[in-house]
């Protein structure tokens, strides 16, 4: 799969080998007791699912972007966004570095 | 015999069902969007299908990437909602037709899709939502056969293969012997990305383009690879491959009865539109 489109990571065969655990642990968070188990114990958490060493740094900073480069998809790192109180607006502030007000008003501004 | 009597499409973001459950509507933000319910809830007071067809991409509920179909077939006589993880309340279960399940599947396998079948199958928010804006009151009064499309781990079926695969249904439908009406829906939509550095992007001409062309003239839209559609329409824009196999599965002459459109509803161009499929074009000769 051509990789060539600007601020995109298509989510194709060789990010869905490399994100396998992480978007395993992402794919519990449907379950409220897991979203618990992780808020109580993060580390202990990430290790159960085998996060490589790469995604652990990526989950520890909160930072989407290091999620996805980790192989995360963006469907499964919106459920662990949800335990940090990010919804998609927060996510694409933070993955564009704008505050979610400024975020906000581009979407506004694309229907112009 | 079953008859075919039209389609619906409409965007599904989760955020909507927030709305539905904080009941806010009429609000600035969202009114706009809700707005364009109006006319298919006249539509479909009307049409009074007993049937919905529903194409749509799960987003993690049903699904894992562990084992992830390209296309399956619910043939169940329920299909219950769980957590998503989303935040956004858990839905009523939908009940299910599991004899026109079989027929479909029966027919597709027949016609060379070789569909995943599941007699067990958690529908998410991109079923519930569009039930829950399609008929708003206490009870849904149709049973859905859902059909979902990979949409999330490439490589994805091309929009001429889902154009196809919904021929292929719109043709089993029409052997169906029960005299039941039938409504098709296409879940998803339209231009957005979520993940990314590009994360935000919306692209309204190509939103208009492919409202366009949508039903008279869906062809042309079926000549966009995969790859080009995500750098038109964004990486979830492709959410677009279930409006193409809602459209295929209309066999008649198609009419475009309702459109809506408004920018934005969270991140996404929201759109609704109501097809109606008006009997047999003349066959052609071949």
């Amino acid at each position: 799969m051509k990789q060539d489109i600007p601020g995109t990571i298509m989510f194709d065969g060789a990010q869905a080998q490399k994100g396998l655990a992480l978007n395993r642990m992402c794919f519990s968070f449907n379950s409220g007791d897991n979203r618990a188990a992780f808020r109580a114990d993060e580390d202990a958490y990430c290790r159960k699912f085998g996060l490589t060493d790469e995604q652990r740094a990526a989950v520890k900073s909160r930072s989407v972007l290091k999620m996805i480069e980790a192989g995360g998809n963006v469907y499964y790192l919106a459920k662990l966004a949800g335990i940090f109180g990010l919804n998609v607006q927060d996510i694409g502030a933070q993955q564009t570095g704008t505050t979610v007000e400024e975020f906000k008003a581009r979407l506004v501004a694309a229907g112009r | 015999m079953a008859k075919i009597i039209g389609g619906i499409a409409t965007t599904h973001v989760p955020a909507i069902g927030k709305a539905i459950a904080e009941n806010k509507q009429n609000d600035p933000y969202w009114k706009p969007f809700f707005q364009g319910f109006d006319y298919v809830h006249g539509w479909l007071a009307r049409e009074k299908p007993d049937v919905a067809v529903v194409f749509y991409n799960d987003h993690g509920l049903n699904f894992f990437l562990d084992k992830l179909p390209t296309f399956a077939v619910g043939a169940a006589a329920e299909y219950r909602n769980e957590d998503e993880g989303w935040g956004i309340p858990v839905s009523r279960a939908v009940p299910g037709d599991p004899a026109l399940s079989w027929h479909l599947i029966n027919a597709l396998i027949a016609d060379e899709f070789d569909v995943t079948i599941c007699q067990e199958m958690l529908v998410d928010h991109a079923v519930t939502i569009p039930m829950a804006l399609m008929w708003p009151g206490e009870r849904w009064p149709v049973t859905i056969i859902p059909v979902s499309i990979n949409t999330v781990q490439h490589p994805l079926p091309s929009l001429a293969r889902c154009f196809k695969l919904g021929r292929s249904v719109g043709r089993a439908l029409e052997t169906y012997e029960q005299d039941l009406r039938v409504m098709i829906v296409g879940t998803g939509g339209l231009s957005h990305q979520l993940d990314g550095t590009r994360a935000g992007f919306i692209n309204k001409e190509f939103d208009q383009l492919c409202l366009d062309k949508i039903a008279r003239h869906p062809e042309a839209l079926t000549r966009y690879s995969i790859h080009d559609f995500v750098a038109q329409a964004g990486a979830q824009g492709v959410e677009f491959l279930n409006w193409m196999a809602m459209r295929g599965a209309l066999t008649g002459r198609v009419a475009e009865v309702h459109r809506n459109y408004h920018i934005p509803i969270s991140n996404t161009a929201a759109a609704t539109i109501v097809l109606e499929n008006r009997g047999r074009r003349e066959r052609m000769a071949a």
